[in-house]
């Protein structure tokens, strides 16, 4: 069942037959023959952005909105080294992308060419896995086992760097089905030995917490449902990271809210306070420990992640449960029921739960005057609430405020970038949020200087007619940068202002899309249902309060229960030693 | 706001973890690799290696069943326990790995390293040199009226201490190959 077809052809094939129907890319000389046969077809929807970086970001929107593999295809040189910073942000918060780039033809390798770059060589610390195939035969093989290798195990960005030479000759086309497979096969089931333990830590937890990551949305809508049938029905409180917001619906009554750094206050001091930790596809990141020694300091701590050098890399676990997350909450739920869905008494730690929520962490001082960033949040929540919404994010200030206003329901609906806090991610990520899902209401909660970083997307956004809805909190600041500045440098503002910033409404206006300003919070209401109501892109300048800090805060190098709340205790937060500490 | 005061390596293993690793015993590990026959991957390992801040003692590599397509790497590491289950871990997870065995923890195993020596010197010294040189069972491969190189097997505290010797003989320089090891028995 094998056929002859050129090496650019097979590209097409490979991607129908793995169920591709959305590419996003930039054309140049090396991938010329790929984009010749994405020409002669109509199966594969390919979609121009303006940058690659922005092709990588977008395919992620698309990736983590359904599940599926993402996919994009640039230019040898340029286009390469263009995606770099892309595929970086997809293996930190890994996020499964099949990256196709062009080569020069495989005799001038090394040679300096024109447009070369030793992509493999500069791709092989940001990708799971990359390939540079020299031959026409291989090429069908390797695709197959790059989306394998993508979607498998801890899901990851793959590249595959194709010559100019090998995509026009002449080779044998692999049909998915006949592709050798892969000896990478990680392990998705627990050991039931393990599972039994962790289920007997269940049974007499009195201050348990959940405490769940991004690999239980990677894990799928099934392990979501599965976390939330074991939360429910243990009755046991649950905190989030960044990345895993809505895998427990905001509204479920374990919910916690999001931990870490800008996490609420009740989710910090249950994770410091509790017995039994349950980690759940979380890696114990930096943003979410605090300082490593104070962290959880009395609990039994449990981790459950298919990668095993998640394990014991920053904190020490009792139990490492090794597995895929649905598997085991499936194993674990059928377990803890066969023995009688046993819990101790939670009644106190909730009661002391309660009182640490009195404490009203988010509570911000209410303007008539200025928009206060978290009102516009408020806002946006309260008009948006029950809509078929997506929300992608920026990365500062208004990315951690987004985390903590807006409330998700549901898994693949919040894409931000978690791992390496990428400042323009969010609006090429909402264009793939949108192209996968035309009906919905896609918008990116931005900061004016993170949205200026792939601004040029607005070409993609109007050309595809991608009604995603740009809601910029304009404090005409690199606001979390000048928060840091005021907390740990003398309130000496280096270069933390955004200066110059264009005309956002003449801008949207430039590429014929729709421009909003609101500066005034009696108007805010009616401008966000303006930006709903309109069919095409909107660039919404809210502008709001330029000083707001982001709290609560748990300053670097300080413990979860060493929590900043307020403007109050600023000064002096960060001791020298946490100075060096990002 | 007065200097930072980090201690000096405290932060080697993660910027963001300020544990004190001096605490801990550093070990040193040797690992076999299994890995696919493919270009690149041997700067897959070591780019892991330098990209998270492990050390490599030594490194062998080569093809080891030409059907199959398999090498074997043979790295010599140090670190912490922690460090090492880390090492292990990151380097079993890149695709082309088959298998990572730590063959210092796994049961008892040979390690060789071939080395070759050149020692320049007359007269006593070179009398001198060979007296070692049979004594350590190296042999000589070349020779000239004022020069040995000689090759040696064995363990690499052998090699070094053979290094030792020579080097107020007239060692003028040396080749090493880093270390091979197998598990001992029957089985693999
Ligand atoms: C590409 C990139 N460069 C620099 C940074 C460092 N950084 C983090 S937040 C931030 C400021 C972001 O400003 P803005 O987008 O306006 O968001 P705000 O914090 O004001 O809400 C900067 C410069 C980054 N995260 N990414
Ligand atoms: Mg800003």
């Amino acid at each position: 069942m094998t056929r002859q077809m050129t090496g650019a052809k097979m590209v097409v094939q490979a991607l129908k037959d793995q169920g591709v129907d959305t590419v996003f890319g930039y054309p140049g000389g090396a991938v010329l023959p790929v984009y010749d046969e994405i020409f002669q077809q109509n199966d594969i929807k390919h979609v121009l952005v303006r940058h690659e970086q922005a092709a990588i970001h977008a395919a992620e929107g698309y990736a983590r909105s359904t599940g599926k593999p993402g996919v994009a295809l640039v230019t040898s040189g340029p286009g390469a080294t263009n995606a770099v910073t892309g595929l970086t942000d997809a293996l930190l918060d890994s996020i499964p992308l099949v990256v196709f780039s062009g080569q020069v033809p495989t005799f001038m390798i090394g040679t300096d060419g024109f447009q070369e770059a030793d992509t493999i060589g500069i791709t092989r610390p940001c990708t799971k896995h990359n390939w540079l195939v020299k031959d026409t035969d291989k090429l069908s093989e390797t695709i197959h086992q790059a989306f394998h290798v993508a979607t498998t195990g801890r899901p990851g960005p793959v590249l595959i760097d194709l010559p100019k030479d090998v995509q026009f000759a002449d080779g044998e086309y692999t049909p998915p089905a006949k592709a050798k497979v892969s000896h990478y096969q990680p392990r998705v089931k627990a050991s039931i030995e393990d599972i039994n333990n962790l289920v007997a830590l269940i049974e007499k937890a009195e201050r348990p917490v959940f405490y769940t990551g991004g690999g239980v949305i990677n894990s799928g809508p099934g392990a979501s449902q599965l976390l939330r049938e074991l939360v429910d029905a243990t009755g046991f409180p649950i905190t989030s990271t960044l990345m895993g917001l809505g895998a427990y619906p905001a509204s479920g009554k374990g919910w916690l809210g999001m931990l870490g750094m800008h996490g609420l206050y009740e989710a910090n001091m249950a994770m410091h306070g509790c017995d039994l930790m349950i980690n759940i596809g979380a890696r114990f990141d930096d943003r979410i420990t605090g300082r490593i020694q104070d962290f959880s300091p009395n609990s039994t701590k449990v981790h459950v992640d298919i990668d095993p050098s998640s394990i014991n890399k920053i904190i020490r676990v009792d139990l490492p449960v090794i597995g895929d997350v649905g598997h085991v909450l499936e194993d674990v739920l059928k377990v803890w029921k066969s023995r009688g869905r046993k819990t101790a008494d939670t009644s106190a730690w909730w009661k002391q739960i309660e009182e640490w929520r009195e404490v009203r962490c988010l509570t911000y001082k209410p303007s008539e005057t200025v928009i206060k960033p978290q009102y516009a949040l408020e806002r946006l929540e309260a008009l948006t609430k029950g809509m078929d919404r997506y929300v992608t994010t920026e990365v500062g200030q208004h990315q951690m405020w987004a985390a903590q206003f807006l409330n998700f329901e549901d898994p693949n609906r919040w894409m931000t970038s978690g791992g390496l806090g990428t400042m323009g991610y969010g609006f090429p990520a909402s264009i793939g949020v949108q192209l996968a899902h035309p009906e919905s209401l896609v918008i990116n909660v931005a900061g004016e200087a993170s949205w200026l970083m792939n601004m040029q997307e607005m070409g993609t956004a109007m050309q595809y007619r991608a009604p995603v809805k740009q809601f910029i909190l304009n404090n005409e600041r690199l606001g979390m940068v000048r928060q840091w500045q005021q907390l740990l440098h003398g309130e000496r503002y280096s270069s933390s202002w955004s200066e110059s910033l264009p005309d956002f409404v003449k801008l949207a206006e430039a590429f014929g899309a729709k421009g909003i300003q609101c500066s005034d919070p009696k108007d805010l209401d009616d401008a966000i249902m303006e930006m709903i109501n309109y069919d095409g892109p909107v660039i919404f300048d809210c502008l709001v309060e330029k000083h707001e800090n982001c709290f609560p805060m748990i300053p670097s190098g300080k413990a979860h229960n060493e929590m900043l709340l307020g403007d109050a205790s600023v000064e002096g937060a960060i001791k020298s030693d946490g100075a060096v500490l990002v | 706001m007065s200097a930072l005061r980090i201690q000096q390596g405290s932060t080697s293993h993660s910027a963001y973890d300020l544990r004190d690793y001096h605490a801990e015993v550093i070990e040193k590990h040797t690992l076999a690799v299994l890995v696919d026959n493919e270009a690149g991957v041997l700067a897959r390992v070591i780019g892991l290696f330098s990209g998270r801040g492990y050390n490599i003692e030594s490194l062998t590599v080569a093809e080891v069943n030409h059907d199959s397509h398999l090498s074997r790497i043979t790295v010599v590491t140090t670190g912490t326990r922690d460090v090492i289950e880390q090492i292990k871990a990151q380097v079993g997870r890149i695709v082309p790995v088959h298998e990572v065995h730590d063959l210092t923890v796994e049961g008892p195993s040979i390690e060789r390293e071939l080395a070759l020596f050149k020692v320049e010197g007359t007269g006593n010294n070179r009398i001198e040199a060979l007296r070692l040189a049979e004594i350590f069972r190296a042999n000589v491969v070349d020779s000239t009226l004022e020069s040995f190189v000689f090759e040696m097997t064995g363990t690499s505290e052998k090699i070094d201490a053979f290094a030792e010797l020579m080097r107020p003989l007239g060692l003028v320089e040396t080749a090493r190959t880093g270390v091979a090891a197998l598990a001992r028995g029957s089985h693999v």
